[in-house]
């Protein structure tokens, strides 16, 4: 019997590998789901057939339970994804490090320093992943604030808590029978993880996403090395690896290491860079704006996370739509960090019908957009600033940025000229060709799309 | 565990974060939002030592802690999965032939 759990487990391991391979591109991506489904099925069903299974009874009781919270989640609307992603990050975490404390207590009297050790590790990831990801909803669904939370002596206060988990971790190595020792260290690791997002401010939270998301998988990593099991070894270092990447995209993206990002306290307002004095810039109206738009050959819609937060997506595609019927070019142009965690912003767009092949990365948008009539910049802010590619006092400088000074007329709609979420001014809004769209979001874009409308009524 | 365990575990470990980096990499920045909860279902394969644990009921402290990390990791699997597929299905094909 053992053996046929173990050829399971080796076909699961396929499966999830075949899984992200599929996942790359679109035409093969659900494919990449399914495959996943056969793997874990596979993996659970040859767990249910092991020998050591004395009783069903409360698997299936947690099984139907994990059904039951599990489906809602998965209903959410696309705007909450984020912290939908955070909240199972932290279930993830705390299903690793609950096992690895269950283990502890049945195995201390007689367990080996090997074993100990990844114990330690998996013990100490999962609770501080579980906290920090809780702490990470807590921010994405605005139920703590948003902005990061500094004090004296932090990073001094947070490193030592992690260092005395640490410490307590290689000491239990050493002398693995101290049940008090164990729990002051899985305490640790739980207080750790809600101070490490304390000083985190939202515009940081794609990359802290993206850190829990590896942490998670290398909890889950450990636990395999734990219970000797390569099955829980490969899909944790899978999901470790995963989550790496993307955090070194989201690092990149935004021109910042790791340390900047944990310790750093990005988001604070930054009072010297907005201080240059009083600068011109134009404005126009939704009709003035609506007769540009229509008479231009291409147009590059840049959607930031204000576009999202203002629900304007599905009247941006009737503002696409009726563009296109003018038959001017449309297409997007994505920044990594455009919404709250990696490409969050493509699957808001795609849920508000906009076909995939319209939506540019960065590199592909900026080799467009020296040869777009109009760049529209719909809630987006800092990643627009051409300071960060020559203003060497700019907090953001260095950070790629989508080259929309580039197009031939900018167009901005904006609710003020109030800098943004890092609180730095953009000059973008004073230059030659831009053009000033006051107004909210959401009901700028519905007078663009009236405007369109009536003048193609006309036309008609 | 034995010395020669611990390496055949750590051969694997080093084996499958290279091959995560490689297949990743390669994954459409577009895509990259299905990708995460993906990689969270797939990792919520702790239900494997979850089952165990909450099955051989060696103590009533471990079966309560498994059964707990069991439910967990089910919500991963279960919510993972489907939103992943929910998401997959928005991404629409391609029009052909317009500007």
């Amino acid at each position: 019997m053992t053996h046929v759990v173990e050829v399971a487990y080796i076909v699961a391991a396929v499966c999830f590998v075949l899984a992200l391979k599929w996942l790359s591109a679109v035409p093969t991506a659900r494919r990449g789901v399914l495959v996943g489904v056969v793997g874990m099925a596979l993996a659970v069903g040859g767990t249910l057939l092991r020998p050591e299974i004395e009783s069903y009874r409360f698997i299936a009781v947690a099984f139907v339970l994990g059904t039951v919270i599990g489906v809602p989640m998965a209903m959410m609307p696309m705007t909450a994804v984020p912290q939908r992603t955070a909240l199972s990050h932290a279930f993830g975490a705390l299903a690793a490090a609950l096992v690895g404390t269950a283990e502890y207590f049945l195995r201390k009297d007689t367990i080996d320093r090997v074993v100990m050790g990844a114990l330690g590790i998996e013990v100490l990831l999962g609770f501080l992943t579980f906290t920090a990801s809780l702490m990470a909803f807590g921010k994405l669904q605005e139920v703590l604030p948003q902005r990061p939370i500094t004090f004296r002596g932090q990073n001094v206060l947070n490193l030592s808590i992690l260092g005395l988990g640490v410490a307590l971790a290689v000491a239990l190595v050493v002398w693995p029978n101290q049940p008090t020792a164990f729990l002051v260290m899985a305490g640790s690791a739980l207080v750790f993880g809600v101070l490490l997002i304390v000083p985190i401010g939202g515009a940081d939270m794609p990359t802290v996403i993206s850190l829990l998301n590896s942490y998670a998988g290398l909890s889950a990593a450990a636990m395999g090395f734990v219970l000797d099991n390569k099955l829980l070894i490969i899909a944790g270092a899978l999901d470790g690896s995963s989550g790496f990447i993307l955090s070194v995209i989201m690092c990149r993206a935004m021109n910042r290491s790791f340390a900047n990002v944990l310790f750093g306290a990005f988001g604070q307002v930054q009072a010297s860079a907005a201080s240059k004095g009083r600068k011109d810039h134009r404005s126009a109206s939704a009709e003035e704006a609506a007769g540009i738009l229509a008479s231009s050959r291409s147009v590059m819609i840049v959607p930031g996370y204000g576009m999202a937060v203002a629900q304007a997506q599905h009247k941006v595609k009737e503002l696409m739509d009726l563009l296109l019927r003018a038959g001017v070019q449309v297409r997007f142009a994505i920044h990594p960090v455009a919404g709250r965690m990696p490409g969050h912003m493509n699957v808001l767009l795609a849920e508000a019908n906009i076909p995939y092949d319209r939506l540019l990365d960065l590199e592909e948008a900026n080799s467009e957009l020296p040869l777009t009539d109009v760049a529209l910049v719909i809630g987006a802010n800092d990643v627009t600033n051409p300071a960060a590619r020559h203003d060497e006092t700019s907090p953001i400088y260095g950070m790629p940025i989508l080259d929309v000074d580039k197009a031939r007329t900018v167009m901005v709609i904006k609710r003020s000229l109030n800098p943004g979420f890092a609180g730095i001014d953009n000059e973008l809004y004073y230059l030659n060709q831009t053009l000033m769209l006051f107004g909210d979001a959401k009901a700028f874009v519905t007078d663009l799309v009236k405007a369109l409308a009536e003048e193609q009524r006309q036309a008609a | 565990m034995t010395a020669s365990d611990l390496l055949s575990h750590l051969y694997v470990f080093v084996l499958a974060t290279l091959l995560g980096f490689e297949v990743i990499r390669r994954v459409s920045p577009l895509l990259h939002t299905p990708l995460m909860s993906l990689t969270n279902a797939i990792s919520a394969i702790a239900v494997v030592g979850s089952i165990v644990v909450a099955g051989e009921q060696k103590s009533s402290l471990s079966t309560i802690l498994g059964t707990a990390a069991v439910c967990a990791s089910t919500i991963n699997i279960v919510g993972g999965y489907l939103i992943t597929y929910r998401m997959l299905r928005m991404f629409k094909r391609p029009e052909r032939g317009k500007p």
